[in-house]
């Protein structure tokens, strides 16, 4: 089984890619320390250093990396998608003073 | 790879208890018309080096002081073992010499109204030979670790900073906070969004809300100009490169604390006065952040970058990290620890760590970094405000 996506924390709900991924490949999520968490079936491509949700997320929830949040899900997310500006969103910058939506592709 | 823990450290005791990693003369400049003496002296006497800079005239308040503070603090530590101060005039020179003979290392001043800068320079390159044969006779002695004082700052992040070198780093203070080391990091700006968590990382409500003034206090000069910071954060580069939010960004950023918990705060170029991690206010810019580090009294810098900042400092060695691929084969004369193999799954956090502290003992023993083997020296002075 490949090993490709890190973890901060084991249970964060989403992983770092360490090399690029492809749509259908299973891979294998590692914590920093060596230890290997679950396997996961990718549902996107995604890119080397992108994110990779760890589980099913529904819609408004908060979604931790580093065993914190790092925003919320802005709309649902499927385990083994790509999340990045489409799907998540700052929690810190939103609102009326909201600056991260110029950023969007 | 040797085992680090099996590498006998040496350094150089100073009469303060301190121990410092090099053994510079340092030639100071107190002021920017003071450089020419300070590189002539430095050009006349091997083994010296000229610490020129661009300001020091008519500055007026905490700018002054800060100034004083770095040009102070650099001259104290413990990587030099004697230093020459030169200014136009007596008073401020005195000042700094007299501050930095509190360490009882050797300090000489010169000031050159009445004198001129050639007579100037033969007087200070007399008394710099006298000082290099003095430190060029300073024996190396067995040192521990937790007698280098060791600072981190980040620089060109990228994902790879977070995912690889940031807690490699985090878990090299892991390991030294427990040997007893004294440990500093900063970059007041670049943890917005992490100020929660450093808080609550803070040792007592007392340091977090020293943290957290710090922090505001940023935060309104930047407002105060019309920008907003956060309107900048993640860059487009971070974005493309894998970073979504600005809270993301900075936890990568300070993975490089570990758990270590906070037991000061330090105002800029402020030595810390007990062992454990100082947060200190300081720029992010990388050679502002390194110089203020040094003039805190840091022995040794640990550097990560993805993207590839290059600084480096003429008293405080960089050791830079990186886990970036493209960088440590593109820009592989600036990267002293490679940590890719950790995205490659060849090792884990402590493989990492173990590299890290291998080429850390191998700098405190001598070894020069990349940064000085390609004379990356940039000294550079936090100017807060304008001169008078």
């Amino acid at each position: 089984m490949k090993k490709g996506i890190l973890l901060h924390k084991a249970d964060d709900d989403v992983g770092v890619t360490a090399m690029d991924l492809k749509a259908g490949e299973v891979i294998q999520a590692v914590t920093l320390e060596g230890e290997t968490v679950t396997e996961i079936t990718l549902v996107d491509d995604v890119p080397l250093s992108h994110k990779v949700a760890m589980r099913d997320m529904e819609q408004q929830k908060h979604v931790t990396e580093y065993g914190a949040p790092i925003g919320y899900a802005s709309q649902s997310i499927s385990a083994g998608a790509h999340v990045h500006t489409h799907n998540l969103k700052s929690l810190r910058w939103s609102g009326k003073n909201q600056i991260v939506e110029h950023h969007k592709e | 790879m040797t085992n680090y823990t099996d590498i006998p450290l040496t350094g150089y005791r100073r009469d303060n208890g301190r121990v410092g990693i090099r053994n510079h003369v340092l030639i100071i400049s107190v002021d920017d018309i003071s450089n020419a003496a300070v590189e002539g002296v430095a050009s006349l006497i091997r083994g010296t080096y000229a610490l020129s800079h661009p300001y020091g005239r008519l500055q007026f308040g905490e700018d002054l002081d800060l100034t004083f503070n770095t040009l102070i603090g650099s001259g104290k530590n413990p990587n030099v073992a004697a230093a020459i101060v030169i200014g136009i005039e007596p008073n401020w020179t005195n000042h700094i010499v007299e501050k930095i003979a509190e360490t009882g290392k050797p300090v000489a001043g010169f000031s050159i109204e009445r004198t001129g800068d050639l007579l100037t320079i033969a007087k200070a390159a007399r008394k710099a030979k006298e000082f290099v044969h003095y430190a060029t006779e300073l024996p190396r002695v067995p040192v521990d670790w937790s007698d280098i004082w060791v600072s981190t700052k980040c620089g060109e992040s990228d994902t790879t900073s977070g995912l690889a070198s940031n807690p490699t780093v985090g878990r090299v203070f892991d390991r030294l906070e427990k040997e007893g080391n004294t440990l500093i990091f900063g970059e007041t700006t670049e943890v917005t969004g992490a100020e929660d968590i450093i808080m609550k990382q803070c040792i007592s409500p007392e340091v977090a809300n020293q943290f957290k003034a710090a922090f505001d206090n940023y935060q309104d000069l930047v407002q105060s100009q019309g920008v907003n910071l956060m309107g900048s954060q993640p860059t487009e580069g971070n974005i493309r490169g894998g970073l979504t939010t600005i809270e993301e960004k900075a936890f990568g950023n300070i993975e490089k604390m570990g758990k270590c918990k906070v037991v000061g705060y330090l105002d800029q170029a402020e030595e810390p006065q007990k062992p454990g991690l100082h947060f200190m206010d300081s720029s992010s810019a990388a050679a502002e952040m390194v110089t203020l580090c040094c003039a805190a009294g840091a022995a040794l810098h640990l550097f990560t970058t993805g993207q590839g900042n290059i600084v480096g400092n003429p008293v405080l060695p960089v050791v830079k990290l990186s886990g970036n691929p493209l960088t440590v084969e593109t820009m592989s004369e600036h990267i002293d620890v490679d940590v890719t193999g950790l995205l490659r799954f060849e090792y884990n956090l402590d493989g990492a760590a173990d590299r890290t502290m291998e080429m850390m003992a191998r700098t405190i023993n001598g070894r020069l970094t990349s940064a000085e083997a390609l004379r990356h020296e940039e000294f550079v002075l936090t100017k807060l405000y304008r001169s008078a």
